[in-house]
């Protein structure tokens, strides 16, 4: 598959013709963050579009502005400027609860309240789905069993949360958001914690949700490595801009990467022709 | 997938199993029917178990039964010592839903019914109560009056209660501040009118001892007027905060994953204070400040059965209501001793060997 690009400015294509209609969509967003008269300008002029079956690996330096441009994706927070549509509605037209049944937002950070259990807090992803007063329904039931199974959490389902390891932890909020069954994944930084057979297992997960459901996910990614083999579109914000989205063969270059990371790269071709980037060194 | 062959944890599967769910709150309301019985038949004029139950029986629900006891004891019973229980129950169950609120909303085990002001304002507004008849002698005929039925004690206590509470929340609102800001709002409002409470009592002569009885908690005018007022108040906050059991357990993850799981934050929080508020003023209106009911209980519950406020608020109703009408049993038996300090007595020493004796169940997991 091929990265799907739009194109900033262009009118959207009758859907007929073309591509289907973005699940999330930012056009010329921009963001600051204002404290006490002080304005730091974190997005300048964003254009994202992600639509359904589509996983978007999202790359940057620390303080790119990655996990606010997550929560606008997820319409949590409202732009400077520009505008944000989740399936082509203004996020501001969708009200919390509307959204919480399409959109699930796996945070950077997260407390566990002690004294629930897994599968007791997975279900807490039901909670814009809830239908009846003080029990679950059938269909609660099987979604949260599907997304611990999904999540490679279903051992864990009895355990105390306070017992988990951050790996495991991690599965578990996975398994949280999607028990909200949604159409829009939005996970922020997904991998870290988990060791590498769960790093690889998450991103396999994801990949086949998207495949199997149509499920649009942007992950926010550190890993190079990850992200130029594993993913199919990256997206790498610079300076309050999208300086690259595509695919990460054709994106992801040796120059871009010391441009935008301040890291030198090397590449290498695994002999299924799949180009693999390690950084090197800092020096240039 | 190597997770299929796992035998599917059905039961595991949407949080606590109903037969569970129904043994804790089965016992729960045993517990309370017995000590309603125990806390009726004891005291300075003893009625037999088998009377007390007959007469409750009779007089309640219609049952009939042969007279077996004095107008005399249908009396005491009915007319004195049934309304002092009830209302200890009433207390206790509402200051115990109120502190399981506060401490899912504040996210803070130390949180009780009172933290955010409710107490101090409560407490100012009685103290005012009992000093009109000296700060306006015109007055006193009218507040003199006012004692049968409900008093402008309870009045004022109720609007000074939940007054408080909102003008905590609008100053803590203005200055854009999260929990923290809250708290430390209350505990700022609270100092100010304590020290007001403080000037009263300094002001007060010979009414010193009445401001004094009613700070420490006081069921003695317990009657079934008062009940009556307070009892629908607390109804409909237990009614409100138990179909939002949902929304509670979420507020734990903290603000921005409730947000995402679609909870209208700002909103719910208002509306869970004002409700949890609400009854907390109710109660102390007629009762006083009653300490300990509201931090101990919903704490000890939440070790005991688990956060899910599903289970935890009727829980926490339940064994809080007969836990301060033991309370008031013992304040009684003991030649009428304040039920704050007996609740005081009791709860603090428990609570320090559950701090020292359980491993912290409120950090991160």
């Amino acid at each position: 598959m091929t990265a799907i690009e739009v194109p900033p400015g262009e009118t959207r294509p009758e859907p007929s013709t073309a591509l289907p209609e973005p699940v999330s969509e930012a056009r010329g967003v921009a963001f600051a963050y204002r404290r006490r008269g002080l304005v730091r300008e974190v997005l300048v002029s964003v254009d994202l579009a992600v639509r359904g079956g589509e996983l978007v690996g999202l790359l940057g330096t620390n303080g790119s502005g990655k996990t606010t441009l997550l929560r606008l994706l997820a319409a949590a927070v409202r732009p400077d400027a520009g505008e944000i549509r989740i399936f082509g509605r203004p996020a501001a037209n969708w009200s919390r609860a509307e959204l919480a049944r399409r959109v699930a937002v796996l945070p950077q950070q997260l407390e566990l309240p002690a004294g629930f259990r897994v599968s007791e807090v997975v279900a807490m992803g039901r909670l814009p789905h809830a239908s009846r007063l003080f029990s679950s329904t059938d269909e609660d039931d099987a979604a949260v069993e599907t997304a611990l199974l999904d999540a490679d959490a279903l051992d864990l389902a009895a355990r105390p949360v306070e017992e988990l390891s951050g790996g495991e932890r991690q599965r578990v909020l996975v398994a949280m958001a999607l028990a909200q069954q949604p159409a829009l994944l939005l996970l922020d930084e997904p991998t870290v914690h988990l060791d590498l057979a769960h790093q690889v297992a998450l991103i396999e997960t994801v990949d086949r949700l998207r495949q199997s459901r149509g499920i649009a996910v942007v992950a926010v990614l550190h890993d190079l490595t990850l992200a130029s083999t594993r993913v199919e579109r990256v997206a790498v914000l610079d300076e309050g801009r999208i300086v690259a989205d595509g695919a990460p063969e054709v994106v992801l270059s040796r120059d871009l990467v010391r441009r935008v990371f301040k890291v030198a790269a090397d590449e290498a071709w695994t002999s299924e022709g799949r180009r693999l980037l390690a950084p090197a060194g800092t020096r240039r | 997938m190597r997770a299929a062959a796992v035998p599917r944890p059905r039961a595991l599967v949407g949080g606590p199993s109903l037969t569970r769910s129904g043994l804790i709150l089965g016992s729960g309301v045993l517990v309370l029917l017995i000590v309603l019985i125990v806390a009726v038949a004891a005291g300075s004029y003893s009625v037999g178990i088998g009377d007390t139950t007959a007469i409750l029986g009779h007089r309640l629900l219609g049952i009939p039964a042969t007279v077996t006891w004095s107008r005399e004891a249908e009396t005491i019973i009915f007319d004195l010592r049934l309304p002092r229980v009830l209302t200890a129950m009433l207390v206790g169950g509402g200051l115990a839903m109120a502190g399981a609120t506060f401490q899912a909303l504040l996210r803070n085990p130390l949180a009780d019914p009172y933290i955010i002001g409710t107490a101090s304002g409560a407490s100012l507004g009685a103290a005012i109560a009992f000093m009109l008849p000296l700060l306006a002698p015109a007055l006193a005929i009218g507040s003199a009056t006012a004692w049968i039925g409900i008093g402008v004690v309870q009045v004022l206590a109720f609007v000074g209660g939940l007054g408080t509470v909102l003008a905590v929340y609008a100053i803590a609102r203005g200055a854009r501040g999260g929990t923290v800001t809250l708290l430390l709002t209350g505990y700022a409002v609270s100092s100010v009118l304590a020290a007001f409470v403080a000037l009263l009592m300094h002001l007060a002569g010979n009414r010193l001892g009445v401001i004094f009885g009613w700070l420490m908690g006081a069921l003695d005018g317990a009657d079934w007027g008062r009940l009556a007022m307070a009892a629908p108040l607390v109804g409909i906050s237990l009614v409100v905060l138990l179909i939002r059991w949902r929304r509670l357990n979420v507020l734990l993850l903290g603000d921005a994953q409730a947000a995402h799981l679609g909870v209208d934050v700002p909103r719910e929080r208002l509306m869970l204070t004002m409700v949890a508020s609400l009854a907390t003023s109710a109660v102390v209106a007629i009762s006083g400040t009653i300490g300990f009911v509201g931090l101990v209980v919903p704490h000890v519950l939440r070790l005991a059965i688990g956060p899910d406020h599903r289970l935890l608020l009727p829980a926490s109703l339940l064994f809080g209501a007969a836990l301060l009408a033991v309370a008031d049993l013992g304040a009684r038996l003991a030649g009428g001793v304040p039920v704050g300090v007996v609740t005081a007595l009791i709860g603090a020493p428990f609570f320090l060997w559950l701090l020292v004796r359980s491993r912290a169940v409120w950090g991160a997991a």
